[in-house]
């Protein structure tokens, strides 16, 4: 599906009066990826996207596109005329529908019969179709969001990149949003960049995933490796890992290890010293809860006793805090807590499979 | 009343029988004007927008000039112009003192910090973010130019007219620099205290008039640009 790279970014720096605002030593996206940058907000995910998008200029490092460096130090236009860029606002013109998504193809000298067919194309394509002599100060924000969406897309670009363009809107608005951008990237393909702070909207959308933390790339890879392999604590944090516990390794097996903490053994798959400090990430959705102790007969290699502390209802489902010597965090359909009457204060079973537990590294300045 | 009325009469008289010196003292008054308010534009505009979009040492105290420049009085911009093109003065050799082309110096001086000022505040009430995505869709910087001066294009238009306001309604400099020389210098602000001192009411009422109608005149086609693009 993917072929060579169409940018290339190496040692690339951004600097503020004190410290680097990005570090990146290494990113890449390939043609027809849809490459997602997550972190939190003030990560530096949109200083990186401005310096890939030839808005910021890097203090240090050099980019290639398709293979070819790209001059840092001048000013761009030939590159930045390849791709494209959408906001997390929409930032429309004062002007009609029609002009807003016809503006990238306007300043690329695209006139007549051609422009409109290609406009009409791309509205029609966001379902913003009929809006098209509409003032753009008259939209609604979903309508708003696809309208800078498809000039950002009407282009054609090389390389789009996103800084998260879906933020904000209310969630069915959101969802449809995300729901047709999805098919329509799908369908023309492409390569993006996606910058955002939302692990599932990142995960719904990507095919490669970059967590970034304190303006550097700390893991990149396929979703399922980052989330079911945090390579440290913040991107297990970050992906859902929400209990991690601090553990000594007592005794190493041929399967894998125990490790104790607040008074009990875990047992884990993968490989640790005896004696060795370690962080165990365990996903919310793989402990399951149960009234009863005993739990003869499943493959779930680890179950401890534990009072509810806290129960939140997050609408799908509830997140459910357990103290068992260590604080967990379990997720339960509605008509599981109905069922078992869970509540805060009662003791109940927490049991999850060896291979559940996550080995992660502690991350650097901890 | 009866002297309104006289006024006006005469006015009528001197436009309809197109009263040769009326008409000359009213062509060199757009003249003058129309120049030194297309050459305020250009440096206002620019200047306005560089200072704008750029951070450089001293920009607050420059920005303060610029708002001080928008309040000088004329007739402080006409001394400074006559010391300047005065026979020993810096630029006395180019012997511009009474000429139309001082006024126009002059009224350059009146008009550029009003030109100016407005450009700066309209550039400036334009999100950073907007210029990044105009950029952002492959825009050159001239390109990105047109697109930010198309957004603030009200408040561009009000700029140009406060600048040509400026410079129409002034009086002072116009007399020192130029001198009101008949047939040469004589704008209609000067002819109209001229006539007014004189006592010649009538004639000073016409003129009055006369540089209303032009007022208008040209702030209605440069309303009719502005309002073209309205937001309805």
């Amino acid at each position: 599906m993917t072929g060579g790279f169409v940018l290339r970014a190496e040692g690339l720096r951004v600097w503020n009066e004190r410290n680097f605002r990005i570090d990146i030593d290494d990113l890449s996206v390939r043609e027809g990826e849809v490459l997602g940058i997550i972190g939190h907000n003030g990560s530096g995910k949109t200083t990186l996207l401005l310096a890939l998008a030839g808005l910021k200029k890097p203090d240090c490092g050099t980019l290639s596109f398709r293979g070819a460096p790209v001059d840092i130090h001048g000013p761009m236009t030939e590159y930045r005329s390849r791709l494209s860029m959408a906001f997390q606002e929409p930032l429309l013109l004062h002007a009609t529908v029609f002009d807003n998504v016809a503006m990238g193809l306007r300043i690329r000298k695209m006139r007549g019969r051609e422009l409109r067919s290609r406009v009409e194309e791309y509205c029609g394509l966001f379902n913003v179709g009929h809006l098209v002599k509409r003032q753009a100060r008259t939209l609604s924000g979903g309508e708003a969001r696809r309208v800078s969406l498809a000039r950002a897309m009407a282009i054609r670009p090389d390389l789009l990149l996103l800084d998260e363009p879906f933020s904000s809107l209310d969630l069915p608005t959101r969802d449809a949003l995300l729901n047709d951008f999805d098919g329509i990237a799908k369908k023309i393909g492409g390569t993006i960049i996606l910058a955002t702070h939302d692990r599932v909207e990142a995960m719904r959308l990507c095919t490669t995933l970059a967590v970034m933390n304190a303006g550097k790339i700390i893991q990149s890879g396929a979703p399922s490796e980052v989330i079911n392999g945090p390579a440290d604590e913040f991107v297990a944090a970050f992906v859902g890992v929400e209990t991690i516990i601090e553990a000594r390794v007592a005794e190493a097996t041929s399967a894998g290890f125990f490790a104790e903490a607040g008074g009990v053994r875990i047992e884990v798959t993968g490989e640790a010293r005896e004696g060795e400090s370690v962080l165990l990430g365990i996903r919310p959705e793989q402990v399951v809860l149960s009234l009863s102790d005993n739990l003869c007969g499943t493959s779930l290699r680890n179950a401890f006793r534990g009072v509810i502390t806290r129960t939140v209802n997050m609408g799908p489902h509830h997140r459910v805090t357990l103290d068992c010597g260590f604080p967990l965090v379990a997720y339960v359909a509605p008509h599981s807590k109905e069922e078992l009457g869970l509540r805060e204060g009662l003791e109940v079973t927490a049991a999850f499979k060896a291979t559940a537990v996550h080995l992660v590294r502690k991350s650097a300045g901890k | 009343m009866d002297l309104i009325i006289e006024g006006l009469f005469q006015a009528f008289r001197l436009i309809a029988g197109l009263d040769a010196e009326v008409f000359s003292v009213s062509l060199l008054t757009l003249q003058v004007t129309l120049m030194a308010t297309l050459i305020s534009t250009v440096i206002g505009v620019a200047a306005g927008t560089a200072v704008a979009l750029n951070e450089f040492p001293g920009r607050t105290f420059t920005v303060g000039l610029i708002n001080t420049g928008m309040g000088v009085p004329p007739v402080v911009v006409g001394l400074i112009t006559t010391v300047l093109l005065w026979r020993h003065g810096v630029l006395g050799r180019l012997e511009l003192l009474y000429t139309p082309s001082a006024i126009i110096i002059a009224q350059v001086l009146i008009a550029t910090p009003m030109v100016m000022g407005i450009t700066l505040s309209s550039i400036q009430q334009i999100p950073r973010a907007f210029r990044l995505q105009v950029m952002a869709l492959g825009a050159s910087r001239f390109q990105m130019l047109w697109y930010l001066y198309r957004e603030a294009r009200l408040p561009l238009l009000a700029a140009i007219m406060a600048g040509f306001g400026s410079v129409i309604s002034e009086v002072g400099a116009s007399i020192m620099v130029g001198g009101n020389i008949r047939g040469h210098t004589r704008v209609l602000t000067t002819a109209t205290v001229m006539e007014t001192s004189r006592g010649n009411f009538d004639t000073a009422i016409a003129l009055g008039i006369i540089l209303m109608v032009l007022t208008y005149a040209v702030n209605y086609i440069l309303s009719r640009i502005q309002q073209r693009g309205r937001q309805r």
